[in-house]
Parts: structure tokens; C-alpha cells; sequence
């Protein structure tokens, strides 16, 4: 039964208290009229006997003590979902906002999902390949893996993230793939730049966005993620389909939570962010992966502005602590014009070992990135001494080395936009850099390969 | 059953009225959906429980049934090979009643009520038992024999005992005490919140060998040890954890994925059936218990999570087995005391933690040890436990690093320093320490060869030396030193590279014999010796450092476990390449002499050369103006 109450108690923020109530649930739907008559939606975060503390997405704007109604009713937060939803574009909630007709759901669905069974769950490794060096050759994306995009304001993670969307394909297979496009409080300009791409590369069709801009209620945003990955979940493994999910940005979703943590005056962890961020997180980040017997696949890129680039603040800390890796983009880079600007050292896929070798890439991939990661590290140690001390102090092989990593730089990961390098490209674009180095320095490759790629020509 | 009411819900914490006779961390069922929750606080007839599913749905008025007993375990036949949530429900059961995604209010058994397992008695009708002995064994899987104990305060004469195919909840035996006959079954059950029992604690003196170089050699950890490794995200934590997973000197296993990625989980139990342990040749799976409270599942059960998994250890440790324990990561069950205090609305310590977190923590590492177990036969068991803590930014004032490191004996600081040049395991050889050393290392001077610690003392030496020297390289270059230190520069890398760098994935390197590390170390040093022999004796630095032999040096690492006898070859190959190089210079002197004389009467031959060839262009040039 729904019941209708105007025994508003207060209003605080996004959050409105609500006396008198009866029968309500942890978590259900409330819907808010306000004097105009204007409806607003929201969710109770807390019951207390007969109180409900209620969170309202679109903001509280409009609301007053006295002639608000609110309705409980009787069920959480759900979205009808369809294969028709491939090529539309719907608001942070899931609501349509383009000109197109209203969802005809084939199914109902609770937008926070259930865990997967970690016992069901299959392991990724089938690699993707980006096209990008720095990527596929040292950091390879596989499917089902779960890899953000750390950066900073003015890097640009957006067109790297672009061209990934644009480019990635699983070798030797045609499977059908789609993409959802999860935007939370990025500007106009920047979903513009998407959907133009989209609809330059023709990938549009295959593309579903859910688009909570800047300027859209900032407390819709932490429904946002769970909307597009319930359609995500619904796709990839109700229909099939394999799914590429992109999140930007991650730390607009972590302040809206932080705002409503705040306004409930909760005992804030670090910078003022709730303690529970890192299983907040979590709930969104591990619905990506593949499942036992079940075609398709959810694959999972966030971007997230690091504040002040520091990889330690709280929102790329914990990112890092759940997703499998991540790709760091570095300023000193993109200042020397190298792009995409790709910290390989500091950025990481961890199932990049059972995604790549023989029958997925190529036998020698892991000595060969080992390798090059190695010299590439040396080479950078030699680059700051010769900062210090002038290239003449350095030693005839940290000479070679710094020579090496310049190389590396200029050819492996500088490429351009539309560069799309095959696997084998990048793999011999790097054993024709490591030849700069001398043979006893292949510490980390075996002799056969050694034989069979660095001594080749 | 009784039950009280709901009055509020707060994220997993819930408020229930009418709670009259419950006790604390006593077990409850909340609303009609059967959700599993633990009373944490008591307060006239109100209860705050913490509910171990997700809470989204449930409200006010709902009824809470008392179960009237604490979160337990249960400990029988069936434990081995099976993977647990965070309260022991088993998980691939799970899967096959309810489907790819968990759901709510599920109640299976943990262990498999329709499996017969082969009981074979081990005392007679007549004997007297006590808690503790062992009555039967079960053989559970080839690498596993489990000892079926007599449970906590029983204690009589056996007046019937069986032989044959039992299930768990099956009767095998009766035991006259006291108070009446008691049947016992395979099956008992322990609350998860109270350490199980010994008769006497040992100090942990006994190597717990890894197959990890930078372990075993330089910071080894003992059976029945702490050990705990924090670092920041991608410094190869849970790599390390899977390492000693696999390759521990251990008996049985219990890994905990607390609050980690599911992905990890489904990592172990993909490939522990398929790996084959060093010592028994058999998949590592058959000596496994996993539990997996993944990153997504509910909270309060992520905190139970560390507390299933040690009982269950303690259980085997019982029963005379060396076990070893992972946790990865204590963080995630910090954090989730962490969540659960807040809600309570407890004053909090440090950055947001509940003040009893060390507490916490302390009496969590404190369930490890080297005991002696009650009952008969006497037996000795093992339980060490490995924790990763995972802090924020890798920063170590982080109070969950600092509760820790106050308990645990050995220290793996990994570094994300080291991670980024792709040195793993990127344990810091300068700043971890082992407390078990002196006393593993005497074990090892016996065992493996007299000079092991010696030699390990020795590299770590060279070790520190280096980084002392860095320090100047950093400020003047690498010019400034002098030929002396420059060798030792290149021991030390040598040392890094050749023997503490260690690769997990591959097939060979993965694991290696405390023999085969000797070897290693002793060839590495070996080396770095005769070098600083042979400058000494006037070799050329630079020579030294082109020598063949050290390509060799670098690929002892993937030479299989049988052919280990070669690194010594290595050896006799160093030796005559220095006699070479010694010799050989003395040679080349002269050689380089003949070659100077021989190049100045060319330089001499070839500018006459030039000179009448500038005669004959000047002449040309004439010639053809003259024609002109």
C-alpha cells in the first residue's frame, strides 16, 4: 500500500526528515511533491521508529516544511532495461532525454544489483587490443578486467579514453560489443566531444549514455554508475553482448557522496570522505567481470581526475586498491608533447599476465615488456642523474640507456590519434628498441627468444 | 523461537526493541527474510545488530529471531577444497541453488551433509578420553588427514565406537561420562570469537620455508609466526599473499580474500587445482580452504571474515599440522570496524577507527603461534599467520600499519619505488626486518650449509653499502668513486638483479629450493669477490664488468631444480675467465704496444700518402687551368 505524508520534520541540504511514517524500508523509492507541484525523487538512507531520513536527488530546492507531500512507495530503486536502449540517451536516473519514445522494458531491474558469486565468476584473460602501445604492449587491457584512467585537469584523459572505445578489438573473433557511457557532472563540452565521436566513428548505435552534466543535480550522480551498469549487467549477460563501460568522472561521484555523508554528519575518514567510500566503490567497480557459461562480458574503464595529481588522495587510493591496475597519465609527459601521455612506469594492468604469451599475443610479450620496463627505469634513473651532473658524468652504459628511454619516449609511446598499431607492431617496435641495449643486458628474456627477436635482422 | 522488533536500520547496522535475554555476539535472524546479524551492543531490551547481508528493503516493526548462540564454525570432514563466505556458507553451493549472483537469506550448511566420508576408529571400547584426543581419522584428500578430536568438555570411557562410511551428522562413537552418554559425531562446531585451546606454547624456532629468495634468505619467517606486508596498490601485495599460498612449507592453507577483488578469488581457485606442490607433487588445491568475502559483499561479514578463517586453522593446528594463514587484507577488516563503529555512533580514535583497534588486531595476530595441542597422542601444530594491510597511499603512519607492526615479528615493506622498475617482490631489503632470524638462521647453517647466514649477512652488506654510495652518486656522479666502490656498486646490483629479483610468473623462477638459493647467493658473491680479487691484482674496471660469465650469472635463476649442480660450474667458468682477464692483460699490454708502433708507422706511411696525393690534386688542378 503507498502512503502519502506531509509530516515534514526538516530540511537540511539534500536531505529531508520526514516523522510519523510507517511500514518504510532501508532504501526505498520516495517521491516529493512540492507546493508547485513539482515532483522530486529520492531514496531513505536511514528509518528510525517512525522517523525516515530521506536523500533527494534532484536537491531540495522548492521543498518546504509545510505543504510537501511525500510518498513512500514500497519498492527500492529500479529501471526497466531493453536491448532498445542501445543508441539512446537518458539522464543520470535513467529517465530518456533525447526526442526518442519512452523504454519499453523486456525486465525491471534493482539498480544495485547482487554480487556475483566470486565461484561463478571467470577468470579474464582474453586480451583486448587498443591499438595503443603503451597499453597493449606493457599495460594490456583484457576483458572483464577492470582498468580507470587516472589523470589530471587539462590531461587528455578523455581523448585517450576515446580512442580506446574507437579502436579496441579481440583478435581472430567478430563478437558483437557495445558501450556504456556513464557521465557524472562532466561539462557539456566534454560529453559533446564524445558524442560527436561516437557519431563520427558510427559507434553511436552500439553506444548507451547516461549523461548527469555538471549543471544536473549533483546527488542524482551517486545513482548514476548503478544505473548504467544494472543495463550493462542486463546486456552483457542477459543479451549477450560485450560491454565496455566507461565512467567519467569517478571523483564527482565520490564528492556527491561526500555531500550527503557530510550533511548526515557522519564521522568523516580521510579529506572529509565518508569511511565507507572503499566498499561504496566497491559496489560499483567489481559489477564488471565474465561470468561461467555466459557469453558476454562487462568491461570497465572510470576516469578520474586525481586532485593535484596526487595519486595518494583518498578517490585514486581507493580506486587503486579495487579496480585490477591502472593507467596513470603523467603532466612531465605532456608537456614534452608526448602523447598519449602514458606513465608506464607507475601504471599497471595486473591481469595482463594471464592475457598475454603464446596464443593470445605472442610468446615473447611478458620477457620483452619486463625487459623494456626495466631498461626503460634505468634509463630514466640515468636521465635524472644526468640532470644533476651533466650527461658527461654518466657512465658509456647509462649513456645507452638514457639514449633508450629518450627512444622509447619518441617512438613507443608518443603515436598518434588515429595510430592504430596491430600487437605484432608494438611488439617489434620494441625489440628494435632494445637492440640500442647491449645483448648482456637482456637479464629478463629467455636466451630462446633472445635468439629467435633481439637477434634477428 | 523468540523475537524482537525492528525500530531502525541504518546500512548494515539494525536497532531491534524486545530483545530481553540475548547475549552479546549472539547470533540473530533479522526480519522474515532470514537475514544473519551478531549482536554488538546490549542495552536494556534493545539490541544494535550487525547484519551480515545486505539491508535494502527491511524496515521498522520487522521481527529479529534470537538463535541464542554466537557466530560459530563448523569443523568436520568436508573443510578442504571448499570455498566460504565471510560466516562459512559455501559458496559454490550458493552458486548451484541460487545462481550466478548471491542472494539473500540463504541458510546451507557449510560443510556437505550428503558426502560419506571412511572413518577409521583409533581407539577402543573401554579407552578413556579426554577434550582433544584423537578417536579416528578420516583420509578427507591425498594430502589431508583429518583427526577427528574429542570435543571440548567431553571427557569418559568410549562405550561404542564404529568403523565404516559415515556422514558427518552421523553417530561414530559414544562416550560414558559423567553425566550421562554422550554420541559423538565427525562434526563439531566452535564459536569464532574465542581461540581454540592448547596445552603449551612453543617459541616459533622452525623456518617456514617459501621459495622466495628475499624471504627465506634475507627475512624468513618461522612456523608458527606474524609476518605482515603492507604497501601501496599495485607493490605486488596479493602476489606475494598467492606466492606463499602456493609455495609455503604448510600443511594446510587457509586464505582469506577479505574485502579484495573477486577477480583475485576466482584467480586461486582456477589455478590452485592445476598447481602441483613442490614437496608432494599433488594439486595445491587438495590442502586449501579459501574464504572469500570479496570488496562488493556485504560489510559486517567482511569483519567476521579474518575470524571464520582462523578458527578453522586453529582446528587443523589441533590436530599436529603446520598451517599457515593469509589475509589479505586486514585493512578491509579494519575498515570494516571502522563502518560498524561509526554507525554506533562510537567516539572514534585515529583517523576515524574505533579505539579498540589494536586491541583488535593484537589479539587477531596473537591466535598464531607453535603449540603443543591437548589431548593424545601428544602432537605439535603450527599456526602462522601473514597479513597484507593495505594503507592509504602507502603511507605506514597509517594506524592499521602501526597496530600491526607493534604484534607481528617479521616486516615485508614493499615499495612502490621498487614495484615501478618492475624489481619484485618489491620487498625493501633496508627497511623490512625478520625477529625470527637468529634462530632460523642457526637451522639453516645446519641444514642447507654452514655459511648460509654468513653469506647472507654478507650480501646484505654489500646491500647497504650500495645505498650509501648512492647517495653520493646522486650528489657528484658516478665518476667520483673509486674503482673499489664502483665494484661494489656492481655487486650490489648484481645481488638485486640476479638473485632478490624474483619472477612469480614464470615456470621455473616462481619457486626456488633453499639449496638452490645458497647456490645463487654464493655464486652472486663468489663473483663479486674474484672481481674485487682481480682489481686488487690490476684488472681494468671496465673489464671486469664486460665479463661474459656474468650473462651466466644473471640466468641461474631459470635452471631447473635438477640441474642445480651447474651453478658450481659457474663458479670454475668465473675463475678462469679472471685468470683470463689477469693474464690476458698482460698480453694485451704488450699486444697494445706492438699495435702503437704498428699504427704509428702506418699513421707515418699514409700522411706521405696524403701528402703526394694534395701534390698530385695541386698539380691537377694546374694542369686543368693550364688547358683552360
Amino acid at each position: 500500500m503507498i502512503k502519502e505524508y506531509s509530516s515534514i520534520l526538516n530540511v537540511a541540504g539534500p536531505l529531508l526528515l520526514v516523522e510519523g511514517v510507517q511500514d518504510v524500508k532501508y532504501e526505498e523509492l520516495v517521491e516529493i511533491y512540492t507546493g508547485s507541484g513539482e515532483k522530486k525523487r529520492g531514496r531513505v538512507l536511514e528509518v528510525d521508529k517512525d522517523k525516515a531520513l530521506v536523500q533527494i536527488f534532484e536537491g531540495s530546492t522548492g521543498i518546504d516544511v509545510k505543504n510537501c507531500r511525500v510518498r513512500f512507495l514500497a519498492r527500492t530503486l529500479h529501471i526497466g532495461v531493453s536491448a532498445d536502449m542501445l543508441g539512446r540517451i537518458f539522464d543520470g536516473l535513467g529517465r530518456p532525454k533525447d526526442e526518442g519514445p519512452e523504454i519499453i522494458p523486456e525486465a525491471i531491474l534493482d539498480i544495485n544489483g547482487a554480487p556475483i558469486n566470486p565461484t561463478a565468476r571467470n577468470y579474464p584473460n582474453e586480451f583486448i587490443q587498443t591499438g595503443i602501445s603503451s597499453i597493449d604492449g606493457i599495460n594490456t587491457l583484457v576483458r572483464g578486467q577492470k582498468l580507470p584512467i587516472f589523470s589530471g585537469s587539462g590531461l587528455p584523459h578523455n581523448r585517450l579514453a576515446a580512442q580506446i572505445i574507437r579502436q579496441s578489438k579481440v583478435l581472430g573473433g567478430k563478437e558483437e560489443f557495445a558501450v556504456v557511457f556513464g557521465a557524472m557532472g562532466i561539462t557539456f563540452e566534454e560529453a559533446n566531444f564524445f558524442i560527436q565521436d561516437f557519431t563520427k566513428s558510427g559507434a553511436l548505435e552500439r553506444v548507451v549514455l547516461f549523461l548527469n552534466l555538471a549543471d544536473d543535480p549533483a546527488i542524482e550522480r551517486v545513482s548514476t554508475p548503478r544505473v548504467a551498469f544494472t543495463v550493462a549487467e542486463y546486456l552483457a549477460f542477459e543479451k549477450g553482448l560485450h560491454i565496455l563501460v566507461v565512467l567519467s568522472d569517478m571523483t564527482n561521484y565520490a564528492e556527491a557522496l561526500r555531500e550527503i555523508s557530510a550533511a548526515r554528519k557522519e564521522i568523516p575518514g580521510r579529506r572529509g570522505y565518508p569511511g565507507y567510500l572503499y566498499t561504496d566503490l566497491a559496489s560499483v567497480y567489481e559489477r564488471s567481470g565474465r561470468i561461467k557459461d555466459k557469453k558476454g562480458s562487462i568491461t570497465l574503464i572510470p576516469i578520474l581526475s586525481m586532485p593535484e595529481d596526487d595519486k595518494t588522495h583518498p578517490i585514486p587510493d581507493l580506486t587503486g586498491y579495487i579496480t585490477e591496475g591502472q593507467i596513470i597519465l603523467s603532466r612531465s609527459l605532456y608537456r614534452k608533447k608526448i602523447s598519449p601521455p602514458i606513465d608506464v612506469q607507475q601504471s599497471l594492468s595486473r591481469l595482463k599476465d594471464k592475457g598475454i604469451g603464446k596464443g593470445k599475443t605472442r610468446e615473447d610479450h611478458a620477457d620483452l615488456f619486463n625487459q623494456l620496463i626495466a631498461c626503460y627505469a634505468r634509463g630514466k634513473e640515468a636521465a635524472e642523474l644526468s640532470v644533476i651532473l651533466g650527461e658527461a658524468a654518466l657512465s658509456d652504459l647509462d649513456k645507452i640507456y638514457l639514449k633508450f628511454s629518450q627512444a622509447f619516449e619518441e617512438k613507443y609511446i608518443l603515436q598518434g590519434e588515429d595510430e592504430d598499431r596491430t600487437i605484432e607492431q608494438t611488439l617489434d617496435l620494441g625489440w628494435e628498441l632494445l637492440r640500442q641495449v647491449p645483448r648482456t643486458e637482456m637479464k629478463r628474456v629467455r636466451e630462446e627468444y633472445l635468439q629467435r627477436y633481439y637477434d634477428k635482422e | 523461537m523468540r523475537k524482537g522488533e525492528i525500530t531502525k536500520v541504518s546500512g548494515p547496522l539494525v536497532v531491534a526493541k524486545g530483545m530481553t535475554g540475548s547475549k552479546m555476539y549472539d547470533v540473530v535472524r533479522v526480519s522474515e527474510e532470514r537475514l544473519v546479524g551478531e549482536i554488538i551492543e546490549l542495552s536494556g531490551d534493545t539490541a544494535s545488530i550487525q547484519v551480515y547481508e545486505e539491508t535494502s528493503g527491511i524496515g521498522p516493526g520487522e521481527p529479529v529471531y534470537m538463535t541464542d548462540h554466537p557466530l560459530f564454525v563448523e569443523l568436520g570432514p568436508g573443510l578442504i577444497e571448499s570455498i566460504f563466505d565471510g560466516i562459512q556458507r559455501p559458496l559454490d553451493i550458493i552458486r548451484d541453488q541460487t545462481g550466478d549472483n548471491i542472494s539473500r537469506g540463504i541458510e546451507i550448511p557449510a560443510l556437505e551433509r550428503d558426502i560419506k566420508w571412511h572413518f577409521k576408529p583409533l581407539v577402543k571400547k573401554g579407552d578413556m578420553v579426554k577434550p582433544g584426543d584423537i578417536i579416528g581419522e578420516v583420509k578427507e584428500t591425498v594430502l589431508v588427514i583429518h583427526k577427528i578430536m574429542v570435543p571440548h568438555n567431553i571427557e569418559g570411557k568410549i562405550k561404542t565406537i564404529k568403523q565404516g562410511e559415515f556422514l558427518v551428522t552421523d553417530n561414530i562413537c559414544e562416550v560414558e561420562t559423567k553425566n550421562g552418554i554422550v554420541s559423538l559425531t565427525m562434526l563439531q562446531r566452535w564459536p569464532v570469537r574465542q581461540p581454540r585451546p592448547y596445552k603449551e606454547r612453543l617459541a616459533p624456532t622452525v623456518l617456514l620455508s617459501t621459495g622466495q629468495r628475499v624471504i627465506d634468505t634475507f627475512f624468513p619467517i618461522a612456523k608458527g609466526g606474524t609476518a605482515c606486508c603492507p604497501g601501496p596498490f599495485g607493490s605486488g601485495k596479493t602476489v606475494i599473499q598467492h606466492q606463499l599460498a602456493k609455495w609455503a612449507e604448510a600443511e594446510i592453507i587457509v586464505y582469506i580474500g577479505c574485502g579484495e577483488r573477486g577477480n583475485e578469488m576466482t584467480d586461486v581457485l582456477m589455478e590452485f587445482p592445476e598447481l602441483k606442490d613442490p614437496l608432494s607433487g599433488e594439486p595445491l588445491m587438495k590442502r586449501t580452504v579459501l574464504i572469500a568475502n570479496t570488496s562488493n559483499m556485504p560489510v559486517a561479514a567482511r569483519e567476521a571474515s579474518v575470524y571464520t578463517g582462523i578458527t578453522i586453522a586453529e582446528y587443523f593446528r589441533d590436530m599436529g599440522y603446520s598451517v599457515a594463514v593469509m589475509a589479505d587484507s586486514t585493512s578491509r577488516w579494519a575498515e570494516a570496524m571502522r563502518e560498524i563503529s561509526g554507525r554506533l555512533e562510537e567516539m572514534p580514535g585515529e583517523e576515524g577507527y574505533p579505539a579498540y583497534l589494536s586491541a583488535k588486531v593484537s589479539s587477531f595476530y596473537e591466535r598464531a603461534g607453535r603449540v603443543k595441542a591437548i589431548g593424545i597422542p601428544e602432537r605439535l601444530g603450527a599456526l602462522s599467520v601473514i597479513g597484507a594491510v593495505s594503507p592509504p597511499g602507502g603511507d605506514l603512519s597509517d594506524p592499521v600499519v602501526q597496530a600491526t607492526l607493534r604484534v607481528v615479528k617479521v616486516f615485508w615493506s614493499l615499495e612502490d619505488k621498487l614495484a615501478y622498475q618492475r624489481h619484485f617482490p618489491a620487498i625493501s631489503w633496508l627497511n623490512s626486518y625478520s625477529l625470527y632470524i637468529d634462530d632460523v638462521g642457526e637451522e639453516l647453517n645446519k641444514k642447507i650449509a654452514k655459511d648460509f647466514t654468513d653469506l647472507s649477512k654478507e650480501a646484505m652488506r654489500l646491500l647497504e653499502q650500495e645505498a650509501e654510495l648512492q647517495e653520493i652518486v646522486r650528489l657528484i656522479g658516478v665518476d667520483a668513486l673509486s674503482p673499489e666502490d664502483r665494484l661494489i656498486l656492481e655487486g650490489a646490483r648484481s645481488i638485486r638483479e640476479d638473485f632478490l629479483h624474483q619472477n612469480a610468473f614464470h615456470e621455473i623462477d616462481t619457486h626456488t629450493s633453499l639449496k638452490k638459493q645458497y647456490l645463487m647467493l654464493s655464486a652472486c658473491l663468489f663473483n663479486y669477490n674474484k672481481a674485487k680479487d682481480a682489481l686488487a691484482r690490476g684488472a681494468v674496471f671496465s673489464d671486469i664488468i664486460k665479463m661474459e660469465v656474468r650473462e651466466k650469472i644473471a640466468r641461474m635463476r631459470y635452471l631447473p631444480e635438477s640441474e642445480i649442480d651447474r651453478i658450481d660450474k659457474i663458479k670454475d667458468e668465473i675463475v678462469k675467465e679472471f685468470d683470463r682477464l689477469i693474464k690476458g692483460e698482460k698480453i694485451q699490454e704488450k699486444k697494445e704496444e706492438v699495435e702503437q708502433d704498428k699504427q704509428e708507422q702506418k699513421e707515418k706511411v699514409e700522411e706521405t700518402a696524403v701528402e703526394s696525393k694534395e701534390k698530385k690534386k695541386i698539380n691537377g688542378t694546374k694542369e686543368s687551368r693550364e688547358e683552360k
